[in-house]
């Protein structure tokens, strides 16, 4: 009798792509219902627009680039690249801002460099670098945050623009009511243009509506949220401990040390660790396998590097959020942090074989 | 003596626990697949040289008769399993994935399982009065090889044991890999004997520490063996947490000892020497039973079968007769594989023989392979996305994205730096890979192809010096030639002055025969200036030549020179 022949092993898991992603955006679900409920509908209608961009414009490039296109839509990671980026714009933003967000990262950020797995940058944060360089405004317009009640009397839900009003507002039928009544500067801007003016930080903090209170805060609830996401995440293996753990620590550590030496000065490590894109960052954006750091002590590199340059940019730099810079400039440091920190393979001693020949030739690889 | 609960074990890293599959075989006891019409015997069948044929086509042989002789250090004996007739002796099907073939012995068998005149080997049964040498001997005589897999011949590996001072003696009862049962059930059914094997072990090599390593989803054989082992307090039963691949020598000693065998060392120099339980069990039979090894237990499972079972098969049944014993296929035959799924490999056919390798012979079904039927897994591979669950299963915590990464950019340098050559191929990563890229077969790849360089660099490094000798003989046959010819001329330059002036002196006077001599020498030192200045000249030109091409080079950099001074 005659068999079929293989090669070994000849068993294989249930795990696939799919269901890692999956399980990636089943995190992503409680943040983005807190941020919804604090923002309104601009930001599932960001969600929607985004994803719906980001499919697009995968399959556009799948077949362009002659590739079969259902198996890689449904790998679901273009998917999560648009709900990401659409989670760092502000609400009510124009929809071509998104567009131009999603094509970049999509098509320059991922298919010009090879597709899923090819890409050494970050495509959301990519999409979101041009965004904030080539539209500020745009991109720091964010309005009120609704149902903060233990403030002030000024800020309540019928500031939340209804569905309608939103969808008008980003398809740009319609301007919104007036800009400078519904928006207002997000935490770090108004952390930062404080400082700047020389005010000391109490001062800066008791001003500002979001930060005032620490237990009614938007910013504190929505953080809660996406770290829910991130322990689900870590429970599922989906995501390992290293990255998260070493840039919140790392960020922790170094905004406490500036924020003891002068405390007028610094903001306080609460405010760094739960304002921004910190919390989506530390678990959705810089655990992110293909552009980050793969192996256990390049992690812990990787993730402190991210947590020093958020806090470098935020505090010295000129951008009032700095993770997508922080993602990026780390993203090229990965092939050579990826070489010199090689776990001990089984029956070597505690130091690592060092090569023996030649210096990696990773500075290339870094410029392509 | 098994205080199992006080023993410590380590851990190694990494691990996959797939569905192990063990319970189909395990439910009826081992049987004996009888005596098939026809055994054929390869004369490989183990690591190392092959063994020379003994007897010649139409030789009667009897039952355990060497038939094949091991004619190097590193080989091992072959006997016939049965009595019968060789009916050829050629080159057959192997039982290997390549499907080649090799040189095999075909006994037609006759029935009657005589072991004739020659008859099994006297028994030493008191073993602990014969010297380790006579016992080592009869293993060898024996042909008995490690049966868990590697048939490395088992005298050769205690030789090495007795050489070094052995402080763990390891059973490996582990049998990690899923679908195999055949130590199980040996286990449960001949603990006794496999006692009695590792005493004999333990009378050669005097270990410190005697541990068998048994998974604890096999509760029946530790329990009989801690049963067959009550009397013996030297020697522990120990029940290791399920994980494949803890049948692996490094790994079960690592959990065993937290030992680590270095990289690239074998485990003698740390003082372990591993057997595999079925090993232990052929060396009883050998010094205990007289019995070389004729037959071994072989799984027979999947549901490519209709009764699993474990059978104590002869050495060189074949496959099919084998599946005919455990009732015959079912409509899901598709795969035939030798060795667990995991690392075991599969034949296009099934007339191969079972040899002293087989484990387990699994027929099976190509969905009952796979864990998840998902439309998703049809698809086609998907790149890597460096998720890393190929890094958390390896157990020799190597890097597999990244070796992948560099295999498919070709640069095994690399590679290498990434310590490709520890990769044990036990299919962790190709089994967790989400991708479900076939990781293992690109480090195969890549170390053939590791190989492949390393024998052509070494044959290219052959003919360079050849070729580097031929140009340099050449040169100095033509010297010596150059210098015989010119020799020659001198020779024949001075023989014709010497005619000349015997002319003149014959017309001259006999006192000037002085002068004539001196003359010829004249000639002759005359003769050899001249060669000297020709050579000279030659040389010169030479010299010439090479600077003319040099020169281009030394105007350049002088150029330059000036330029940088400018």
């Amino acid at each position: 009798m005659k068999f079929k022949t293989n090669t070994s092993p000849f068993f294989s898991s249930e795990n696939n792509v799919r269901s890692v992603m999956l399980q990636v955006l089943i995190a992503l679900i409680p943040g983005t219902l807190v941020v919804t409920y604090f923002y309104g509908w601009g930001i599932l209608i960001n969600v929607t627009l985004s994803v719906f961009f980001a499919l697009a414009l995968e399959a556009l490039a799948l077949i362009l680039r002659k590739r079969p296109v259902l198996p890689f839509l449904g790998d679901f990671s273009a998917l999560i690249t648009g709900w990401l980026l659409a989670l760092a714009l502000p609400p009510l933003i124009p929809w071509w801002v998104i567009f131009v967000g999603v094509f970049f990262a999509i098509i320059v950020a991922k298919h010009l460099y090879g597709g899923l797995g090819y890409n050494p940058f970050n495509p959301a944060m990519v999409g979101f670098a041009v965004l904030i360089i080539s539209f500020p405004l745009e991109m720091t317009q964010w309005i009120q945050a609704g149902h903060i009640n233990a403030v002030s009397n000024t800020l309540n839900q019928s500031q939340v623009l209804s569905l309608l009003d939103s969808i008008k507002s980003v398809l740009v039928i319609t301007s919104p009511p007036d800009w400078d009544a519904i928006t207002m500067a997000t935490p770090l801007d108004a952390v930062k243009t404080g400082l700047r003016a020389g005010t000391p930080y109490t001062e800066v903090i008791s001003k500002s509506p979001y930060l005032a209170n620490t237990t009614s805060n938007t910013w504190l609830w929505s953080g809660l949220a996406f770290t829910l996401g991130g322990l689900w995440l870590l429970y599922k293996k989906v995501i390992h401990w290293q990255i998260p753990a070493a840039l919140i620590g790392s960020l922790i550590i170094i905004s406490g040390l500036f924020h003891l030496f002068s405390s007028d000065v610094y903001a306080t490590p609460l405010l760094h660790v739960f304002s921004g894109a910190t919390i989506l960052a530390a678990f959705f954006i810089a655990t992110d396998p293909v552009s980050a750091s793969t192996t256990p002590t390049g992690k812990i590199l990787y993730g402190v590097g991210i947590g020093l340059l958020i806090y470098i940019i935020r505090t010295w730099g000129n951008y009032p959020d700095a993770v997508a810079f922080a993602v990026l400039i780390m993203n090229m440091a990965v092939p050579t942090i990826d070489y010199y920190t090689q776990p001990r393979t089984f029956g070597y001693g505690s130091a690592i074989r060092k090569s023996h020949s030649k210096q990696p030739s990773t500075k290339e690889e870094n410029k392509s | 003596m098994s205080e199992n609960t006080a023993y410590k074990l380590w851990e190694f890293h990494g691990g996959v626990h797939p569905p192990f599959h063990k319970d189909e075989s395990t439910q009826l006891p081992i049987k004996s697949a009888g005596i098939p019409k026809q055994i054929i015997l390869p004369i490989q069948q183990h690591i190392g040289s092959p063994a020379e044929p003994l007897v010649a086509v139409g030789d009667k042989v009897d039952k355990g008769q060497l038939v094949a002789k091991a004619n190097a250090y590193i080989s091992a004996n072959v006997h016939a399993p049965t009595s019968g007739k060789i009916s050829a002796i050629e080159e057959l099907v192997l039982p290997h994935p390549s499907g080649l073939k090799g040189l095999s012995i075909v006994i037609d068998t006759d029935g009657k399982d005589d072991w004739g005149n020659s008859g099994k080997y006297p028994s030493y049964e008191n073993f602990k009065d014969v010297e380790p040498e006579l016992l080592l001997k009869r293993i060898q005589e024996a042909g008995i090889v490690g049966l868990g897999g590697a048939v490395f011949p088992t005298s050769v590996k205690i030789e090495g044991a007795e050489k070094n001072n052995i402080d763990n003696f390891i059973i490996n009862g582990a049998e990690c890999e899923p679908y195999i049962t055949c130590d199980d059930m040996l286990m449960r059914e001949r603990s006794a004997e496999i006692i009695y094997g590792i005493r004999i072990i333990q009378h050669m090599i005097n270990p410190t520490k005697c541990l068998i390593g048994i998974e604890d989803n096999k509760p029946n054989a530790i329990q009989a063996m801690q049963q067959a082992c009550k009397n013996d307090p030297d020697i522990n039963v120990i029940s290791i947490p399920t994980i494949y691949p803890s049948g692996d020598i490094k790994q079960l000693t690592k959990i065993l000892t937290g030992i680590e065998i270095p990289s690239g060392t074998r485990s003698v120099n740390s003082g372990v020497l591993g057997q595999n339980v079925g090993t232990v069990y052929s060396i009883y039979q050998a010094i205990i039973e007289g019995i070389p090894a004729l037959s071994r237990i072989t799984t027979v499972t999947g549901n490519g079968v209709q009764h699993p079972q474990n059978f104590e098969v002869l050495n060189g049944t074949s496959f099919s007769f084998l599946a005919q014993q455990a009732g015959g296929y079912t409509k899901m035959a598709d795969h035939l594989i030798m060795g667990g799924p995991m690392m075991g490999f599969t034949l296009a056919d099934d007339k191969p023989p079972i040899t002293k390798a087989t484990n387990c012979a699994l027929f099976t079904s190509t969905t009952a392979l796979r864990e998840s039927n998902s439309e998703f897994y049809n698809q086609p591979t998907l790149p890597c996305i460096r998720c890393g669950k190929c890094m958390d299963a390896c157990p020799v915590n190597l890097l597999p994205q990244q070796l992948y990464w560099h295999i498919r950019a070709k640069d095994l340098e690399k590679a290498q730096q990434h310590n490709l050559k520890d990769c044990i191929e036990c299919g962790c990563c190709s089994y967790v890979c989400p991708s479900h890229i076939p990781l293992v077969d690109y480090y195969r790849f890549a170390k053939d192809e590791l190989h492949e360089q390393k024998t052509t660099q070494e044959k290219a490094d052959i003919s360079r010096e050849r070729h580097e000798f031929l140009l340099y003989r050449k040169e100095r046959d033509k010297r010596e030639r150059d210098e015989k010819r010119a020799a020659h001329k001198a020779q024949l330059q001075a023989k014709k002055a010497a005619m000349a002036k015997k002319k003149a002196v014959n017309n001259e006077s006999d006192d000037a025969t002085e002068s004539t001599t001196d003359t010829a020498k004249a000639d002759a030192i005359k003769a050899a200036v001249a060669r000297a200045k020709e050579k000279k000249t030659a040389r010169e030109a030479q010299s010439k030549e090479r600077q003319d091409e040099q020169q281009p080079d030394a105007k350049k950099r002088k150029k330059k020179g000036t330029n940088d001074e400018v």
